[in-house]
């Protein structure tokens, strides 16, 4: 994308973002509080994340990929079970990516 | 100072520390998608909400579309609506504009202060604090990301490509752990996310994947009974 296209994607997402979260201090609560609103609101995040993780972690451009990326994410999720801090859990991951780069 | 204040200044300040170092794994995923320094801060500063950062940066970096990109960020942008109304009536800004300024913070960790606080009087005072210390550091971390990954050799490269799916997971975890609300569901419908994103991924344009993931929600069904309120 151009350098144009991505302040453009950029000034557009900080002025969605900004107004989705005005809306919600300044319309009645009536109109947010629909049961399917914030059900769907609820679990958007479980869906969206998990999708980027997938696509992040095994996916170039339009193939399936399995790289040191794939690896990184599965000693980034036994880090998480074990509780690690987050930034304990980037660096074991980017040290397994870099590992997997240099071995293969 | 009262207890409660000190208390609630502390737990504010010490969340916005953890939370800023986030910021230099969403500053480097910005270099990695294409994003100049310049324009990763001016992510962090206009949009200040990190889960919508990340998708945005994430579907760029993956190839995708403006639409993509901007499409997964505002779905996930909606959270702060629902947050925004559970802080109307805490925060108690009578005047637009002080709403107008205060929405800017309206985010995951400001909410979870300012709901967990004793009192309204705390509630303001940690969504402040907490406001006010995540937003410096997420910033001025956003900034020491992008222009450190911008200096990496192939190797770091190949370390940060790989930090950057660990990044989603970690915003993701806390989602699938025991004490979540309807976890069980939540697991099912990042479960079905993931397949979806990855079963499309060959047949539609970038980024497209991912907000089609969103049908994935479908999988949460009814709510419970009792969780009326």
């Amino acid at each position: 994308m151009s350098n144009a296209g991505l302040w453009a994607v950029v000034l557009a997402g900080g002025l969605g973002c900004y107004l989705l979260k005005l809306a919600g201090l300044s319309v009645p609560a009536a109109w947010v509080q629909r049961p399917w609103v914030t059900r769907v609101a609820e679990f958007v995040p479980a869906a969206l994340l998990a999708a980027l993780v997938a696509v992040q972690a095994a996916t170039s451009g339009d193939r399936l990929v399995l790289d040191g990326r794939l690896v990184g994410l599965a000693v980034a999720a036994v880090a998480l079970a074990l509780r690690a801090p987050f930034i304990v859990v980037l660096v074991l991951a980017g040290v397994a990516g870099a590992l997997v780069h240099v071995l293969a | 100072m009262s207890a409660a204040r000190s208390a609630t200044l502390r737990d504010a300040i010490g969340l916005g520390v953890a939370v800023g170092l986030y910021g230099v794994a969403f500053g480097a995923a910005a270099a990695t998608a294409g994003l100049s320094p310049l324009q990763a801060l001016a992510s962090s500063l206009l949009m200040f909400t990190g889960a919508s950062q990340f998708a945005l940066v994430g579907v760029l970096g993956a190839g995708g579309g403006a639409a993509a990109a901007l499409g997964s960020a505002l779905l996930l942008g909606t959270r702060n609506t629902l947050y925004g109304v559970r802080l109307a009536p805490l925060l108690g800004d009578r005047g637009r504009w002080r709403r107008v300024g205060t929405a800017h913070w309206v985010i995951d960790e400001t909410t979870a202060l300012a709901v967990s606080a004793p009192d309204p009087a705390h509630a303001r005072l940690a969504f402040l604090a907490g406001g006010a210390t995540i937003f410096t550091l997420w910033n001025a971390t956003t900034l020491a990301g992008a222009l450190g990954a911008a200096a990496l050799g192939p190797t770091a490269k190949a370390a940060l490509d790989a930090v950057v799916p660990a990044a989603f997971l970690a915003l993701l975890w806390p989602r699938l752990r025991g004490a979540f609300p309807e976890v069980g569901r939540q697991r099912l419908v990042a479960l079905g996310g993931a397949v979806i994103a990855l079963a499309l991924t060959p047949v539609v344009p970038p980024g497209v994947q991912v907000i089609a993931a969103v049908a994935a929600v479908a999988l949460a069904g009814r709510p419970p009974r009792e969780v009326t309120s």
